[in-house]
């Protein structure tokens, strides 16, 4: 369960200003908008990676976020993916026991030895997925994590997603890809400099918009 | 409390080894003078002598703030205002030598043709040939400085008079690189002579160009945990007639002449506080 | 000839033994603070990183001098007898590693500390494992700033002059016997202890590579 209220962060020249947002348990909410209008802050608000400068957030469960940058450490692919394990203090044979199914299925099993710093974009975020699914979270946080996949991979990626979603897990998923927010979420947010412009049932959000900019937006038009 | 422990350990090292600190000059170092007489001293007394080796006026100052238990040096004027500070006790002259003024075989100045020491500096000035001087504080330098002012002359910042702020053997490279006249221990001067190809032009019998070098005991009442027992065994030693002769050996054989000629105790320059 | 050697080799040993306990002590307080202001926002750690670049610069004969005040007998550690011993070269030249090591090891870690820190806090690690995973992550940096350190240790003479004394048996390192052996003006042997010098680094160096590029 996530709960914010009265939200605010501001940097320079930026604000986010959120009244009110909750998250069922189990719930899949997607998170849609133009660079730049704070979908990767509301983010780590949510997560708890930032403090917000005005408002509460609450969050019931064991939660786990998978950056947009998709960050790897300077070791072997085998220890990235299990190094969330290992940071929960599970021993490194169990850690590689738990981690090496969820290898072979986003197709590292391959490349366990390779520094992780040598892998592609596309491996490096499937990486990524793997590291975070493999803690067995209540609620993942996700910031673009099929960006510049290739076709197959996002079908991968998204599989892994609905499975999680199947799981009982929650998920908060942000992507520039409207077919899959669209596809995937229960729940879209719609988000603009720094407002939460519209949200609700997926289909409502996509078809029968509010607000005018929210129509435009997902008809594909410019809107900022 | 620990860190005191810690200390303590390092006292107690330094102590239980009987070891004493000798500062002294890089003329008597380098020359090899102390490594060919000291492992005797250490032989029957078990002393080790832990040699300090920098310029005369550096000497001075590390025993005058307690941190060696004995100097030997060889700049008459400052020894007498060492002791006459308190800062040392029991001067005793060791051994000396002189100096001599090197330059360019060609000797443009034509000092080698100078009657004494001061007439074949007040050439140099006159001439304005070059001149190489330490410029520091050491036993040679001072030397330097009285020549000039018994010449009543006054060389700074003339063009040709170049302070080197190196020891004596850098000096006379410095002085053949640059065909320049410099004044120079006799010692020092011997061992580099092959390699700089620098002529002794003034290396006669002169007062002014006496180098005398003397060992005192630092006061042990100026300072605490000083060595002194070990300093006086060392003055006795170095005084002794058989080591005085060995003194006046060394390296006879292979320059043809003493490098440092004994003294057994008798200054050839009186050192009065 | 083989007495000669054995004595470069014990002069050489005792630089390797000197700047290499000079580094270690320098390490020991410099990479915790490096870590640390590495890991903090830029905007507070401005004056630590202007002190310790500066600090980069410091002379070391004037470090030799302040030690040497300290530690004479009229000075106010003179108690201590560390005056002209191995220990009080260690000291001076681990003020002289420690911006080294500290400087180098905050801008290796700052480049990563945003990253690494998102990284382990959402995967639900606390800030204990923030930093310790930035140690890690910064190996690369760190052996950079190691071996920075202990090349200025071992490659300094101002201060080891000073403090050291250069006693033969006692303080003589590599540094302060090139010196003695030019103002003696045997620049052969001169020369050939720089060599050793430089071969002492080399191998310290790739030692310390060698070890930070393991996986
Ligand atoms: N730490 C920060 N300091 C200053 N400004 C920031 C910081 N983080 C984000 N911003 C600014 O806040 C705004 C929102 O950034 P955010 O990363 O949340 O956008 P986004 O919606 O995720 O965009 P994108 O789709 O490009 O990832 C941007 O203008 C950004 O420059
Ligand atoms: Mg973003």
């Amino acid at each position: 369960m996530i709960r914010a209220r009265g939200l605010l962060r501001r940097y320079p020249g930026f604000t986010l200003a959120l009244e009110e947002l909750a998250v069922e348990p189990g719930r899949f909410v997607t998170v849609i908008g133009p660079s730049g209008a704070g979908k990767s802050t509301l983010l780590r608000l949510l997560a708890g990676l930032e403090r917000p400068d005005g408002g509460t957030v609450q969050l019931r469960g064991r939660a786990v976020f998978v950056d947009q940058d998709r960050t790897v450490l300077e070791r072997s692919v085998l220890a990235n993916a299990a190094f969330g394990l290992e940071l929960a203090g599970v021993s490194r044979k169990q850690a590689t026991r738990r981690v090496l199914p969820w290898l072979e299925r986003v197709g590292l099993a391959d490349k366990l030895a390779l520094p992780a710093p040598r892998l592609s974009g596309g491996e490096r975020a499937r990486l990524g997925l793997v590291r975070a699914l493999a803690l067995e979270p209540d609620v993942l946080f996700l910031d673009e994590p099929t960006q510049a996949l290739d076709p197959g991979n996002v079908a991968l990626a998204e599989e892994l997603m609905r499975e999680a979603h199947r799981a009982g897990r929650t998920l908060v998923l942000v992507t520039h890809n409207l077919y899959q927010a669209r596809r995937l979420g229960e729940e879209t947010w719609f988000l603009l400099g720094g407002s939460l412009l519209e949200s609700g049932p997926s289909a409502v959000v996509f078809e029968r918009p509010r607000d005018p900019r929210t129509r435009a937006y997902v008809a594909g038009e410019m809107v900022y | 409390m620990k860190r005191t422990a810690f200390l303590l350990v390092f006292c107690s090292l330094a102590l239980a080894a009987g070891s004493m600190r000798l500062a002294t000059t890089t003329s008597v170092n380098d020359s090899g003078l102390l490594d060919y007489i000291l492992p005797g001293f250490t032989q029957e007394t078990g002393i080790d002598v832990q040699v300090i080796a920098v310029g005369t006026g550096q000497a001075l100052a590390i025993a005058g703030r307690g941190d060696a238990d004995a100097v030997l040096v060889h700049a008459p004027n400052l020894e007498a205002r060492f002791l006459k500070e308190g800062k040392g006790v029991d001067h005793a002259c060791i051994a000396f030598n002189n100096f001599v003024i090197a330059g360019p075989a060609a000797d443009p100045a034509r000092v080698a043709a100078a009657p004494d020491a001061v007439a074949a500096m007040r050439r140099i000035y006159q001439t304005g040939a070059t001149f190489i001087s330490r410029g520091d504080n050491s036993g040679t330098y001072n030397r330097e400085q009285q020549l000039w002012r018994a010449a009543g002359l006054d060389p700074r910042g003339r063009p040709w008079y170049l302070e080197s702020g190196s020891g004596m053997g850098a000096t006379l490279t410095l002085a053949a690189e640059k065909g320049a006249y410099t004044l120079t221990d006799l010692g020092t001067y011997l061992f580099v002579k092959s390699k700089t190809g620098l002529a002794d032009l003034f290396n006669r019998p002169d007062p002014l160009m006496l180098n005398q070098y003397s060992y005192m005991v630092v006061n042990p009442k100026r300072f605490a945990g000083l060595n002194t027992a070990a300093a006086y065994e060392l003055r006795a030693y170095l005084l002794r007639k058989d080591v005085q002769r060995a003194i006046g050996e060394y390296l006879k054989d292979r320059f043809g002449q003493s490098l440092f000629n004994p003294l057994y105790g008798r200054c050839k320059e009186e050192v009065k506080p | 000839m083989t007495a000669d050697w054995l004595e470069v080799w014990e002069v050489a040993a005792r630089s390797l033994t000197v700047a290499g306990a000079a580094t270690l002590l320098a390490a020991l307080f410099s990479l915790p603070l490096g870590v640390w202001l590495g890991s903090r926002p830029r905007r507070g750690g401005l004056g630590a990183q202007v002190l310790l670049y500066a600090g980069m610069g410091l002379p070391p004969v004037v470090v030799g001098l302040v030690f040497y005040l300290l530690l004479s007998r009229s000075g106010p550690l003179g108690f201590s007898g560390l005056l002209f011993t191995k220990a009080a070269m260690v000291l001076a030249e681990a003020v002289l590693a420690f911006p080294m090591i500290a400087g180098f090891t905050m801008a290796g870690v700052r480049a990563r500390a945003e990253s690494v820190r998102r990284l382990v806090r959402g995967l639900g690690g606390c800030e204990r494992q923030v930093l310790a995973t930035l140690l890690w992550e910064s190996r690369r940096p760190i052996v950079a700033a190691l071996a920075a350190g202990f090349g200025s240790a071992i490659s300094e003479v101002g201060a080891a002059t000073i403090v050291g004394g250069d006693i033969r048996h006692h303080t003589r390192v590599l540094t302060t016997a090139v010196v003695l052996e030019t103002r003696k003006g045997d620049l052969a042997n001169a020369m050939a202890l720089g060599a050793v010098l430089l071969g002492v680094t080399l191998v310290v160096t790739a030692v310390l590579v060698v070890w930070g590029e393991r996986r």
